[in-house]
């Protein structure tokens, strides 16, 4: 099994550029709706750089749907501000184009093509259409650099669909760093690895958090101790409470709402067992 | 003797069956459209041929300007049944299977209205008249250009899917349009490149059966269920299945023909057709993959 790389990362991501340097993602008053049903309401959330933001809550919380909304793949009314650039109402690939980036709560690479491969569309993704029935010689190098802190140089030419479970969360991870993205939402970015790469992936994400602004979406109790910076609470479709671990972990509300949830629920915050995938995601 | 007469007539076949396919096994096989109309854009490429000659005159200069004429008018009317109907509905594909065979009426009557109903020839050039001999066998020429056109066309796809950033984004968005998008890819954009190659596609076959016989309103309706079949048996969105479909159902069709009748040896493909998806309905070439989903 291959590692992470933080030493190639820490390339990738590079030091502090002014430009970046003030960049948040600034939520107010976001509200989704399907067919009358409010899976989002009145969320406001600001997350800056070098906060690595963990973002809980039951499932049907609607985590993943806030997820979908600042990324154009649900419709929702309020801002979702990025840099100063409003992300809502725009396309789903402009908001990509914007430095938004995102991974899906079943690790989703393009099982067809190679890790190489997927890594090359990130990276060209503002291409110029002429330029696209040219061959490139080489892989930029940040590809190179990806490859090398995701542990996957060896099988940059397997097809991604092959990869293991582990690999292939890695992989995405990975294509957001060559797409430059400067806002990460993870969803369920460690669902199903071993506690060894829950450990460096849990590493990885606190080096890109310096540098990006990043917000992960996790159920594992024990991850979110060990790495989260702040956390935000989400039920119901509201914020139900954001701050330190110790903060969250001892407000009444937020006990309350895992206690007082159905046992599973309540398991995933006091054993730290991760939760099956969750099926909030179905909506979109 | 005969059965190399047979063997070069089957190939001859399922490169024709090839040219018209290889256009919907993007669109259909790789998007998921069904297109009716993917025979009228066969058509129009035939017609093209034919409107060219008529400006151009010499036969030979014409048919080399209509290839890649064909290709443009083919692609440009793919792409405006894209934008204005088929986008709509890329989730209902039985909508899009009826306003398509309706387009394709609509498209068999314009030629009517233009071209008149009679068929109308387009003169093969001087050098694709005769045959060559090999061994006693004579090999018509234009049945050999059109196996070499065949074959240019595939290597061509092949080639831009495989080796080009174009290639790679198609595959991306058939693959998970929602992660395309998230990566930063027009998966609007690229559908319509998409639509546009492959309906270019089948204005090129429609110049190619130009060199085979006489050209009517109704020529694409003669091939687009063949071409459907080839699809489908060769494996949905795989250009290599769709090569050695066409090629099997040629050589099928050219041997049952010999030994029967032309209908009862389509009747015999169409059984075999069934059997094999019987067997095997994700047909000949199939991707399997690790994946969740």
């Amino acid at each position: 099994m291959n590692d992470i790389d933080l030493t190639a990362a820490d390339a990738l991501l590079g030091t502090d550029t002014a430009r970046f340097r003030h960049d948040y993602l600034e939520v107010r008053g976001l509200r989704v709706e399907f067919d009358g049903f409010v899976a989002v309401r009145d969320v406001d959330l600001t997350v800056t750089q070098g906060d690595l933001r963990f973002l809980i809550g039951p499932n049907g919380a609607g985590k993943t749907t806030l997820i979908d909304a600042v990324t154009g793949l649900v419709r929702a009314t309020g801002s979702a501000a990025f840099g100063g650039t409003e992300l809502l109402g725009r396309t789903t690939h402009r908001i990509a184009r914007a430095g938004v980036g995102r991974t899906f709560q079943t690790a989703s690479v393009f099982e067809e093509l190679t890790v190489l491969q997927n890594l090359d569309i990130a990276a060209g993704a503002r291409r110029r259409p002429l330029s696209l029935l040219r061959r490139r010689a080489d892989p930029p190098a940040a590809v190179d650099q990806a490859l090398e802190t995701i542990g996957l140089t060896a099988l940059r030419d397997t097809p991604a669909g092959v990869l293991a479970h582990g690999q292939k969360q890695w992989l995405e991870i990975g294509m957001l760093l060559v797409q430059d993205a400067h806002l990460l939402l993870l969803d369920e970015p460690v669902a199903g690895m071993t506690q060894a790469e829950r450990e460096e992936t849990g590493q990885l994400l606190r080096r890109i958090g310096s540098q990006r602004v990043v917000v992960v979406v996790e159920h594992d109790m024990e991850f979110l101790r060990s790495f989260a910076d702040s956390v935000t609470v989400m039920h119901q479709g509201q914020v139900l409470a954001e701050g330190t671990v110790n903060e969250v972990q001892n407000d009444p509300a937020v006990v309350e709402v895992y206690l007082g949830a159905d046992a599973a629920s309540s398991d995933a915050t006091t054993t730290g067992s991760a939760e099956p995938v969750a099926t909030e995601g179905d909506h979109s | 003797m005969d059965i190399i007469a047979q063997l070069f007539a089957g190939l001859s076949l399922g490169s024709v069956l090839l040219l018209a396919a290889l256009g919907l096994s993007l669109t259909f096989g790789q998007m998921g459209v069904i297109n009716m109309a993917h025979g009228e854009f066969m058509m129009a490429g035939a017609y093209t041929a034919f409107v060219v000659q008529g400006v151009v005159g010499d036969a030979g200069v014409s048919l080399l300007l209509a290839l890649p004429l064909g290709f443009v008018v083919g692609g440009l009317l793919g792409l405006l049944l894209e934008a204005t109907l088929i986008h709509r509905m890329y989730r209902r594909p039985l909508d899009t299977l009826l306003v398509t065979w309706g387009v394709a009426l609509v498209l068999q009557q314009v030629a009517r209205d233009v071209f008149g109903a009679p068929n109308v020839d387009v003169r093969a050039p001087a050098w694709l008249s005769g045959a060559v001999e090999i061994g006693g066998l004579a090999l018509p020429r234009t049945r050999l250009f059109i196996l070499a056109l065949a074959a240019v066309c595939v290597v061509a796809l092949a080639l831009a899917l495989r080796a080009t950033p174009l290639g790679r984004r198609i595959r991306a968005v058939v693959q998970n349009r929602d992660l395309a998008e998230a990566s930063g890819i027009s998966s609007r954009t690229t559908d319509r490149v998409t639509f546009f190659i492959g309906s270019g596609l089948a204005g090129i076959a429609g110049v190619a059966l130009t060199l085979l016989g006489s050209i009517g309103p109704t020529l694409g309706t003669n091939y687009i269920v063949d071409a459907f079949l080839v699809v489908v048996a060769g494996g949905i969105g795989q250009v290599k299945g769709t090569v050695i479909a066409a090629t099997a159902l040629g050589l099928m069709q050219a041997f049952f023909e010999y030994s029967t009748t032309a209908s009862v040896a389509k009747v015999l493909v169409f059984v075999a057709v069934v059997a094999f998806l019987q067997l095997r309905p994700q047909g000949l070439v199939s991707v399997r993959t690790r994946s969740l989903a």
